[in-house]
């Protein structure tokens, strides 16, 4: 069962098999159908299952998401398509104030079973609003699983499991990785939400990475000279902070690298945590490597947004010499 | 230059009280006319009860339908029980009309979510306004996909009608055929702005056009027009043709307990209205086609102490355990979750009573 893979075609492999394992998954957004989505993540799905159950929609987000929740309160197991995450804001309202609440609000006689996929993130020279990092925004709607893969592999069992998943979850694929490279896919393995993965084991540093900056996570720890562990939360929200205490307790130093900025980005909760429950632990202070507080910016100046490796192994640099 | 019509519409308005067609057979029997004559009294001594136990301190706010029961209790009576009903936030009389137990709308009120609780195809309330419409054509849509012949029914104000998510649900319910009829309540008010000043359109049934779907306004006061435009449309909707439904009425109290409407609008406008009022007009029906009786005379002393009965069992109702907080949030709770609960209920003592 298992084939080569890059993240764009585990996504998918994913849909394909959750469309199959169950009738009632719809898989739509814009330019979903007969296009296959722009990035070619339901390639063929429409021709495999039918206009009824793949399909584009109109031009109009919050009526994606919103559809969406009367879609899923009515039995149906929506995974709609966004398609950027710099558009997810118009769906914002629908996303936090319904889809996160209506468990609540109906003390549990309604839920929203959708799984809302959209690439994000930058470095692939993309126009203005293409390229960002929203993870924050929706790390702080309670109601929400916000999972975000880094490769084939977890890219098609996270989303299998998001989408079998009875509340909401936001999934965020990382589009500079879609086709960076490819891997065994296994389409039996099962792989836990809330359940951080231990990329590299190592002594000397925790370095916390999700998406795209996993790769340059591994980069910059291969450049050091000093032993890494690498920890990819893949559940940003709900958090397994447990795996990322256990290993800051194990090597006594963290260091956060994302993409969103500094500021309220989820490197910021990570470090209190931290805090909270390691600082007898610790040897340095937390270190974030992050995007700038700034708007993700026009391309020609993405390089200096984007966090690389260099930046990383001088946070690191900093980290161990502290 | 060739300059040709290429699209042309009309919109059409339904009133039957106070028209010759008025004693028409309208296909309600008597009984069915005392049971709406009956939800609409309950409706009303449910609104006057919430607002003098607003005054009081036990509820915090409350908004109002009184003026609006024909709309909503008209509307609810064409559907059935396999219908879906979307409610946005001023539709108590539309909830009591479905059957939602009325100690447990009040528990609502009181700001107890259990009272939302056991709704069966109804939604809870949605304050956001006008985002609801968007639930509510997903749910056409789902019933289009799921080959029922059911419809959603929901409802919705005219200040709703400016925002986008209202025009994204018409939109996309004319497009994947939703078993839809949107309700617009159009009250004359969103809390001070008035309709003229909401919008340059001269109806808002005509909203409809623009997304290629049907659009009807009926006499909102009128029990009888918003019964037979509710029958005409549900028929559309259930065949996959969804309808914008006007209908036009007057709130006659605030927006809610908090507001002051004598800042926006002047006693003779409201006078004006009370004299339309749907249930003065529906009384004066029933006697004038000699429907009334003794017992719809005395149904106003049974309703109020139904009402009372309803509103101390929500005054006495336990409150919410302080647990709940933490326990709808997910199906299963997060690992983080349990741990904050855990600290919540060591600092409250572990029972939040």
């Amino acid at each position: 069962m298992s084939e080569e893979m890059n993240v764009v075609e585990a996504v998918n492999a994913a849909l394909e098999d959750e469309l199959e394992n169950d009738e009632d998954v719809l898989v739509y957004g814009e330019d979903v159908g007969e296009d296959g989505g722009v990035f070619r993540a339901s390639e063929g799905l429409q021709e495999e299952f039918g206009r009824e159950r793949v399909f584009s929609t109109p031009l109009a987000e919050s009526g994606i998401i919103g559809t969406g929740v009367g879609m899923a309160l009515k039995g149906m197991r929506p995974v709609p398509e966004i398609q950027f995450s710099g558009f997810l804001y118009l769906a914002f309202h629908q996303i936090k104030e319904h889809a996160a609440r209506f468990r609540m609000r109906s003390r549990g006689d309604l839920e929203v079973p959708m799984t809302i996929r959209a690439p994000y993130g930058g470095g692939i020279s993309a126009l203005e609003h293409h390229q960002e990092s929203p993870e924050s925004f929706f790390a702080h709607a309670e109601g929400l699983h916000v999972v975000i893969p880094s490769t084939p592999q977890d890219t098609y069992s996270l989303l299998r499991k998001s989408i079998q998943l009875d509340d909401p979850v936001v999934f965020l694929e990382p589009k500079q990785i879609y086709r960076a490279f490819k891997e065994e896919v296994d389409r039996e393995k099962d792989v836990e939400l809330e359940k951080a993965r231990i990329v590299q084991e190592g002594s000397d540093a925790t370095l916390i990475a999700w998406g795209a900056m996993v790769r340059v996570a591994e980069e910059a720890a291969q450049e050091i000279d000093a032993d890494i562990e690498i920890v990819d939360p893949r559940t940003i929200y709900p958090t397994d902070f447990e795996t990322i205490i256990d290993s800051v307790k194990k090597t006594g130093r963290a260091m956060v690298l994302h993409e969103a900025p500094k500021t309220s980005g989820f490197g910021a909760e990570i470090a209190s945590r931290i805090n909270e429950e390691a600082i007898l632990d610790l040897e340095a202070p937390v270190k974030r490597v992050t995007g700038p507080d700034v708007p993700y910016p026009l391309y020609r100046l993405e390089d200096y947004y984007m966090p690389n490796s260099e930046r990383a192994v001088e946070g690191l640099e900093e980290l161990l010499e502290f | 230059m060739v300059r040709k019509e290429v699209h042309s519409s009309t919109i059409e308005k339904i009133e039957i009280l106070d028209t010759e067609d008025e004693s028409e057979d309208h296909g309600i029997s008597d009984e069915e006319y005392e049971q709406l004559y009956k939800t609409m009294v309950l409706a009303r001594k449910f609104d006057e009860r919430a607002f003098s136990l607003q005054r009081r301190g036990e509820i915090s706010t409350y908004a109002p339908h009184k003026g609006q029961e024909a709309a909503q209790i008209g509307a609810v009576f064409a559907m059935t029980d396999d219908d879906w009903m979307v409610p946005s936030f001023r539709e108590t009389a539309a909830y009591i009309a479905r059957d939602a137990p009325l100690d447990k709308i009040f528990q609502r009120w009181m700001g107890d979510a259990n009272g939302q609780r056991g709704l069966e195809n109804d939604l809870p309330v949605a304050i956001p306004v006008g985002t609801q419409n968007l639930h509510a054509a997903g749910i056409g849509m789902a019933m289009e996909k799921q080959e029922e012949d059911n419809a959603v029914v929901s409802f919705t104000g005219d200040g709703s009608t400016s925002q986008g998510d209202f025009h994204e649900s018409l939109n996309f319910s004319g497009v994947f055929s939703g078993h839809n009829v949107f309700i617009v309540q159009n009250n004359q008010y969103a809390i001070s702005l008035p309709i003229e000043r909401q919008t340059k359109s001269e109806t808002l049934a005509q909203k409809a056009i623009g997304h290629g779907i049907d659009g009807i306004q009926v006499d909102g006061n009128d029990i009888i027009a918003v019964i037979k435009g509710m029958r005409e449309a549900l028929e559309k909707a259930r065949n996959g043709e969804p309808v914008v439904f006007e209908a036009l009425t007057y709130r006659l109290e605030d927006h809610t307990t908090s507001d002051d409407s004598t800042r926006y609008r002047d006693e003779e406008e409201v006078e004006k209205w009370k004299e339309k009022d749907p249930l003065k007009r529906f009384r004066e029906y029933l006697k004038d086609q000699d429907i009334w009786s003794d017992e719809l005379e005395a149904f106003e002393d049974e309703a109020e102490e139904r009402i009372n009965e309803a509103s101390n069992e929500a005054i006495d109702a336990d409150d919410p355990d302080m647990e709940e907080m933490f326990d709808y949030v997910y199906k299963d709770m997060p690992e983080m979750l349990k741990k904050e609960k855990e600290q919540f209920q060591d600092f409250y003592g572990g029972d939040s009573k």
